[in-house]
């Protein structure tokens, strides 16, 4: 059979289409025969069983993402709000800030390289359409076991991705995460981040308006990039000549990216769009029933235009072709002439594939026949809706309390942090962040292995942006409604301790599947308490991610619901580094530790997870954000505790300045003793540095916070001393930095 | 001598942006004969004598899982004299 016609369809009722190959369920296929009022020709059904897919349709998690509608906070900064490619942010002087973060999981598994090169092209092109010039990427990745033999294969791939692509488009990477967990074999978590800037009158939307407006395609030409499932429709039913099933994998091209780019943004500086949306997944199907259901709705489209890399491509793998690097606009006729001519000058191929219409559905023919004849809403919008069954997994009632040996002797001590600052999720990460280009543009004010990435925005009034991206996966594990606010508050302080104010959030929630109830019920109690947790803290929501599926057979990933958070610095000069840079500085610990140590670095080493996550203190976390900003001016060096404890953010800092320090700990002040003071990850602490001078005006600003201030040392010499164990800063930085060259070099 | 000769190729429906520069340069330099190109890579491999079939099928083998990355590239294995 050659082309499935809308009237073929309409004369054929009884025809088996494969929609189960597809991925949809039976109920589903009869809802599209429903909504239709007949079945679906090949193409149409391609574009339903694309859009109607867990990653497009979000249909197991929408029920439960509706909360962060309900529970929105009422914010003035936020300018553009959830469902957009991206939110906006107000950061002030006129500048728009536009962020997002997106997993490409499953496809950096299979080929780790482009998995990775592609999700960076991808969030890309999500920022570049809300009119903004991408300033920075940042990249949380979770990996299985260091030493596994796939790691091996997987995270070289990956991180010659990032770098690979992100270095070609001129965008520095100022951060993000490497942590290692036995659950992500054969599911590694691949999430970028990219942020933008604009003016605010610059911001643009996904909408096709204005009847006769043009549909223009702009970009790469489309070939047979990702559309594995299409295949099946179009060589196993339709045309059984079809030489090779289709390979699901992508390859993108950073320098077509870069040009696209630059000539993105010279077209949107002349106004000529009145729309605009990128192509990733489902390609030219998501982009048109989005542009359209956005729009006033109804839109033609001329499938033969489109121009193509591989002549081969029925219409069914065109409209599913996830082809790199390419745009859809919506341009009046007026304007054509100039938008074509921008392209030119930038050798970016540009072509007419449709134009608006006036009534209410999207009708794509090929050559002249009908093959798509749908209400563009009931593709991008009306998926289905499931209420997933949800159940509390048995493993939180089998959790068993931590039982850690205490540490006490000089000689314990010093084995005890070596031993912790050479684990591969402590070490250092250089080996994977020298591959990233961290200055380029020339605004990097911060970067890996800082706090928060820190980029700045205005050359003259030095007004700038402050990022940091966490999860806490053993603490989602252990208590998911916590863990994922304990996240937040740490990503929040990152932003504080380096010198920039909280202002947004947007989320990337990777789960397992959502068919196992146990999943399930994790990511919603992860949904509720991450809504809870930006009400409390006064944080819009500005979009977000959701990834399921990372499961082999049983095993489901940890559950790993990675927070970023945007920050707004007024003078980037005064921002906080992490280490300090002379002797003499007296160092101190704000907030105090406990002895819970769940989920700790310290306890992994042990091979332990323990019982609870710690208690989310979001009163003095917030007071303790005050105290960080406020004494910002007096410190010398600031940096959070988290993973590692108190003993890693001290070596962090010693490492880093080549200055040692000299630490004394009374152990009777915390209930952990001195094994809890060094190794428990107790949220809400900052280490800061500062001169003795400026001691009385931290002093006054912690006690007016309430926020308890200890003393911990002071800097100088070249060794670790703590509580009379010296680690020399030599043998101290060898384990740190050994461990990554001796796992992947 | 004989050689055991690995090529390797991108599969023809992956992008090909390497192919695609060339073919954009060769008219800029004035060869207007190409319409489009594509690049791979090519492995030599000599061996001692002749290649045998047992060393065939290394090859074969060290193609599949080494010299080419079958999820995007395709490769055969020959003997050039």
């Amino acid at each position: 059979m050659a082309l499935d016609t809308v009237a073929n369809a309409a004369a054929t009722p009884d025809f088996e289409l494969p929609f189960a190959q597809l991925g949809l369920k039976e109920d589903e296929y009869a809802k599209i025969r429903e909504i239709l009022g007949r079945r679906p020709t090949g193409s149409e059904l391609a574009m339903y069983s694309v859009m109607w897919s867990e990653h497009c349709s979000y249909k197991s998690s929408k029920v439960h993402l509706k909360q962060f509608g309900e529970k929105a906070v009422k914010s003035d900064a936020l300018l553009v709000g959830i469902g957009e490619n991206a939110g906006v942010v107000d950061i002030g002087q006129g500048y728009a800030v536009t962020f997002k973060a997106e997993s490409h999981n499953h496809p950096s598994f299979v080929e780790p390289y482009q998995g990775a090169a592609t999700g960076i092209g991808g969030i890309v092109r999500d920022i570049l359409t809300m009119g903004a010039r991408p300033i920075a990427v940042m990249d949380p990745l979770r990996f299985g076991a260091a030493d596994a033999p796939d790691t091996r294969r997987v995270l070289p791939g990956v991180v010659a991705g990032i770098g690979g692509y992100g270095n070609c488009l001129g965008l520095p990477n100022i951060g993000g995460e490497i942590v290692f967990d036995e659950t992500y074999a054969g599911n590694p978590l691949v999430n970028a981040l990219c942020v933008g800037v604009m003016r605010h009158e610059d911001i643009k939307l996904a909408q096709a308006h204005g009847a006769g407006n043009l549909v223009v395609l702009y970009g790469a030409k489309t070939g047979g990039d990702g559309i594995g499932g299409a295949s099946i429709l179009a060589s196993e039913t339709f045309n059984t000549a079809k030489p090779t099933k289709r390979p699901a994998v992508q390859v993108g091209d950073p320098f077509a990216e870069k040009v696209l780019i630059e000539c993105s943004l010279e077209i949107f500086a002349e106004d000529l769009v009145v729309g605009i949306q990128d192509l990733g997944a489902a390609g030219i199907s998501c982009a048109t029933t989005e542009l359209a259901s956005a729009g006033t709705g109804g839109m033609n489209v001329q499938l033969e235009k489109v121009p193509l890399r591989d002549p081969s491509l029925s219409p069914e793998e065109i409209l599913m072709s996830e082809s790199q690097e390419r745009m859809c606009a919506i341009v009046e006729p007026s304007k054509l002439a100039r938008f074509m001519a921008i392209c030119k000058k930038w050798d970016v191929t540009a072509t007419v594939i449709g134009e608006v219409t006036s009534g209410d559905r999207l009708h794509i023919t090929h050559n002249g026949e009908l093959i798509v004849d749908v209400p563009p809403r009931t593709v991008a919008h009306d998926g289905p809706v499931l209420t997933r069954p949800m159940a509390r997994p048995e493993y939180l009632d089998s959790l068993t309390p931590t039982s850690l040996a205490p540490i006490e002797s000089a000689a314990d001590i010093k084995a005890a942090v070596l031993k912790l600052m050479s684990a591969p999720n402590i070490a250092d990460k250089s080996w994977v962040t020298k591959q990233f280009d961290h200055y380029v543009q020339g605004n990097t004010i911060l970067s890996q292995p800082e706090d928060s990435g820190m980029i700045r925005i205005d050359e003259k009034t030095h007004l700038g942006i402050a990022i940091s991206t966490d999860a806490n996966a053993r603490w989602s594990y252990l208590d998911p409604y916590n863990g994922v606010k304990l996240a937040l508050l740490e990503s929040c302080r990152n932003i504080a301790t380096s010198g920039a104010k909280p202002l947004a959030i947007t989320n990337c929630l990777n789960f397992g599947s959502p068919e196992d109830p146990g999943v399930m019920w994790t990511f919603a109690e992860t949904v509720r308490g991450l809504a809870d947790i930006c009400l409390e803290m006064g944080l819009p929501v500005t979009g977000g991610n959701v990834s399921f599926y990372n499961q082999t057979g049983k095993v489901a990933i940890l559950p790993t619901p990675v927070v970023g958070v945007l920050g707004v610095i007024e003078d980037v000069r005064t921002r906080s580094a992490m280490s300090f840079k002379e002797a003499g500085l007296e160092l101190f610990q704000l907030g105090n530790a406990d002895d819970n140590f769940s989920g700790s670095e310290w306890a992994h080493l042990h091979g332990q997870m323990g019982d609870r996550a710690p208690t989310p203190d979001v009163d003095h976390e917030t007071r303790l954000v005050k105290v960080l900003l406020a004494g910002q001016k007096y410190f010398a060096a600031a940096h959070d505790i988290s993973n590692g404890g108190l003993a890693a953010t001290l070596s962090e800092m010693v490492i880093k300045s080549g200055i040692g320090a000299t630490i004394s700990i009374p152990g009777e002040v915390v209930p952990g003793g001195l094994t809890g003071a060094l190794f428990a990850e107790t949220p809400g602490r900052v280490v800061i540095a500062v001169k003795t001078d400026n001691v009385a005006a931290v002093e006054r600003i912690a006690t007016d916070l309430n926020i308890p201030m200890h003393t911990l040392g002071v800097t100088g010499g070249d060794a670790l001393v703590i509580n009379g164990a010296s680690i020399p800063l030599a043998e101290l930085s060898a384990a740190y930095t050994e461990t990554f060259p001796r796992l992947f070099g | 001598m004989p050689k055991i000769i690995v090529e390797v190729m991108l599969k023809p429906e992956i992008l090909d942006p390497q192919g695609q520069a060339v073919a954009a340069a060769l008219p800029r330099l004035g060869f207007t004969f190409a319409q489009s190109v594509r690049q791979g890579k090519r492995f030599e491999i000599e061996v001692a004598g002749e290649p045998t079939p047992a060393m065939l099928a290394d090859a074969e083998r060290a193609a599949e899982e080494f010299l080419a990355n079958t999820v995007i590239e395709s490769f055969v294995v020959k003997v050039e004299q």
